[in-house]
């Protein structure tokens, strides 16, 4: 139904996303994985996320209706529109765009109103996912972020920009760049560009933050592009760390993470005496925080689409309470900071004709988020089909790239938005049904590997042209099983050659379109995308 | 889900037996011991032709080190000299697929201690 | 003897009498497993490093015996006694004959 946007708007005012008893001596400020969006979004939480082993049914792995009722959420209120899945179209058109950097500026500015030395931590993700951001080579993200003055930052898709971009860029900051599991390559050793952990007084207390960046970055992403650099999850060495700021006074240690949420809970399983882990990566947007012994777990979302605010009572030498809270960034509702929207408009000002050309218009929701499809991907793999004349397409799993509502133009910055990337070169090449079944089975244990340390925090690769049913509680090998190519309704052989397009390669020399391109040219000829309901994935062992 | 390198990966340790075969020749037969032998290896391989691997077996003369997923289960073999301070050792190496690393130490006594790491190698990724 | 070879370690300047250092050592070479074929279809012959030494003054350290298994530019880390001033020597032997050589002194302070 049309819910009703005056009463929506109604109900909802800046003070009451902004209200906190304010708490204890120390406040956090967390937001993560804003993948380069300055501006208002719209953008659709999964209604498929599943857990499996020891995370089979706990959060984040609730979706819509079933989320609702975990946390009390009424239907229809602000809280479903933000928090989850479900009537999401009808819902975005009475409570409006979510996020822009110039509301995030407002809640930040706010938080620190209150409390002054509040400490702003930002989870990575931050440099990536726009066409300003590409163009400039995250330069515009810098300019922004570095106005909203965070204390520090982790990192992910910002090494794709390349170990010179990065280096040059971080050398830059006015703020910590920090990474206990970022190490030199060569010599395996802790790099000087990216220590570890900030010591801050902060409340009377000493605190301090250690940074995790993401620790599959040379697998998940091209690590052609960052050789000097290797990651891993390295908990041995966070255990240390750890007990080396403890011994230099910490009273708190707080982990800003972009390990993803599950790997967070087994993180803070294994390593003693965290007493915070902001996470970041997942993407999660939880109401509350999820405690594992005495560490807290925070998720802030993504896209700019909330801020964490986390309060906490630091005394004799330990936490001794926390109140958090998760501010959605309601764009309607909370007045933009003024110099923050003139400094991204600055950012914006000399590519404004190209955003904002319009390439076609949308009948049906455009979203991502979900393990196995979303609307955009299927747009995308249709583009790659025809563009590329392809029997199969192959898109990658991320989890960034707001949505778009029935009824709104598809503008060349909303293609950017989900497409853009450092390597989005579209491929075209032969692959044997027994190759694309190894694809499938290996991407598969990526996500429903039982062992979180296995887990690279991304969805499942999306098809377009080839249908599959996957037993997510099988092992690696054993999960994939009816491949279909859907032209023709034949089973895969494991023999034939199949003509495979798709994009984001992470092998060096890939060549072909780029990504955006393709969808722009695709877009260009239908006119207006009406997608239809994807069943090609048939899922069981849930 | 990504972005995956062309590669053609399968997790079957075909040639485990060859391992076995190794480590037999290598001991003589005897029974290898577990516990006072460690191998650290990380779970998912960042790159597999450049896998770090460290082993330590406090009181071993020599470790050898096999992949038991290789066409040749060999990799090396250390040897602990006088001045050797630990009988730990450290490098980095090839893995075709995924598969047991195989640590193997003779002991100052002549006994045998063995200890494995599974390392995962794949071919994909995903990006949150 | 193989282009581009180029031996690096890193050895602590300074040492008290009797100290436990960690050692770290690198030597560029490409390490051709045997395995691969080149464009033509033909074997690319095995070449590779087939073994190392570490010595301090002519007292073994570690003798280390490697195979086509191990990664490009080999690189090992150990643990060394340092009962004296004195120098470590590191030797690389190539499949091709060559040897390489690298030393570093170390005081005792
Ligand atoms: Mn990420
Ligand atoms: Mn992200």
């Amino acid at each position: 139904g049309n819910w009703a946007r005056l009463a929506a708007q109604q109900r909802l005012t800046q003070d009451q996303l902004l209200q906190f008893d304010t708490f204890g001596n120390v406040s956090l400020i967390h937001i993560t994985d804003i993948h380069a969006q300055l501006k208002p979004i719209y953008f659709r939480e999964p209604s498929v996320n599943i857990g499996v082993g020891g995370n089979k049914g706990a959060v984040p792995h609730v979706t819509g209706a079933d989320f609702r009722k975990l946390y009390g959420i009424e239907d229809g209120s602000p809280s479903h529109y933000a928090l989850s899945s479900g009537d999401f179209s009808a819902l975005a058109q009475g409570y409006g765009k979510v996020g822009g950097m110039d509301r995030v500026a407002t809640v930040v500015n706010a938080i620190r109103a209150d409390r002054p030395d509040a400490i702003l931590l930002d989870g990575g993700d931050t440099w990536h996912g726009s066409y300003t951001c590409h163009k400039t080579q995250g330069q515009d993200m810098v300019n922004v972020m570095n106005a909203l003055q965070p204390d520090a930052m982790t990192f992910h898709w910002e090494f794709t920009l390349g170990s010179d971009r990065v280096t040059e860029l971080v050398e830059g900051l006015p703020f910590a760049a920090l990474g206990q599991n970022i190490f030199d390559a060569e010599w395996d050793e802790p790099t000087d560009l990216f220590p570890p952990y900030k010591m801050f007084e902060r409340g009377g207390t000493k605190i301090a933050v250690i940074g995790q960046a993401f620790p599959y970055m040379p697998i998940a992403n091209p690590r052609w592009m960052f050789p000097e650099f290797s990651f891993g999850i390295r908990d041995e060495n966070m255990a240390s760390m750890v007990e080396e700021v403890r011994a230099a006074g910490a009273e708190c240690v707080v982990v800003l993470s972009h390990n993803g949420f599950d790997v967070d809970k087994k993180m803070a399983s294994v390593v003693p005496g965290i007493d915070v882990i902001l996470s970041g990566h997942t993407h999660d947007a939880l109401p509350e925080a999820v405690t594992v012994g005495d560490t807290i777990i925070v998720a802030s979302g993504s896209n700019g689409k909330f801020v964490s605010r986390v309060d906490l009572d630091i005394r004799d030498g330990r936490m001794m309470g926390y109140r958090t809270k998760l501010i959605p960034i309601f764009s309607d509702v909370i007045t933009p900071d003024a110099e923050m929207s003139s400094l991204i408009d600055a950012q914006r000002a000399p590519y404004a004709a190209e955003l904002s050309e319009v390439i076609g218009q949308t009948d049906s929701l455009l979203y991502r988020r979900g393990n196995f499809n979303g609307t955009w991907d299927d747009l995308i793999c249709d583009a790659l089909l025809s563009e590329r004349e392809a029997e199969i397409a192959l898109s990658p799993g991320v989890r960034w790239g707001p949505s778009l509502i029935p009824g709104q133009d598809i503008t060349r910055e909303d293609i950017f938005n989900v497409t853009s990337m450092s390597y989005g070169e579209a491929y075209r090449s032969e692959m044997t049904g027994e190759f694309l079944k190894v694809v499938l089975e290996d991407v598969a244990d990526n996500i429903f590997n039982p062992d979180p340390f296995y887990q690279q925090g991304g969805d499942m690769v999306r098809t377009g042209g080839l249908g599959y049913r996957i037993d997510v509680s099988k092992p690696q090998g054993e999960r994939i099983s009816n491949m279909t190519l859907l032209s023709t309704s034949e089973p895969i052989d494991p023999a034939r050659a199949y003509v495979v397009a798709g994009w984001a390669s992470v092998n060096e020399g890939t060549e072909g379109p780029q990504i955006w391109d393709v969808v722009e040219n695709h877009i260009r000829k239908i006119g207006t995308v009406t997608v239809s309901e994807n069943n090609s994935v048939d899922v069981v062992g849930v | 889900a990504s972005t995956f390198a062309i590669a053609s990966i399968t997790g079957a340790s075909a040639y485990a037996s060859l391992t076995d075969d190794a480590i037999a020749a290598l001991t003589g037969g005897a029974e290898a011991g577990e516990g006072a032998i460690t191998i650290t290896a990380p779970e998912i391989a960042e790159n597999g032709n450049t896998v770090p691997v460290a082993v330590d077996a406090p009181g071993a003369v020599a470790i050898t080190l096999f992949a038991d997923g290789n066409p040749t289960p060999g990799v090396a073999t250390f040897k602990f000299g006088p001045l050797s301070a630990s009988r730990s050792a450290a490098t980095r190496i090839r893995l075709a697929t995924t598969q047991n690393v195989v640590a193997v130490a003779k002991m100052e006594d002549g006994s045998f201690q063995m200890a494995k790491a599974n390392v995962k190698v794949t071919i994909g990724g995903c990006g949150g | 003897m193989a282009s581009g070879v180029k031996p690096r370690v890193k050895v602590p300047k300074t040492a008290a009498a009797g100290e436990t250092i960690t050692i770290k050592t690198l030597i560029s070479h490409k390490m051709e497993s045997g395995q691969r074929k080149d464009s033509d279809g033909n074997p690319i012959p095995r070449s590779i490093i087939n073994r190392f030494t570490t010595e301090f003054n002519g007292e073994n350290v570690v003798d280390v015996a490697l195979e086509p298994a191990i990664s490009t530019n080999p690189y090992f880390q150990f643990d060394a006694v340092v009962p004296e001033a004195g120098e470590f020597k590191f030797t690389w032997y190539d499949d091709d004959g060559s040897v390489y050589e690298e030393t570093k002194s170390i005081k005792i302070g």
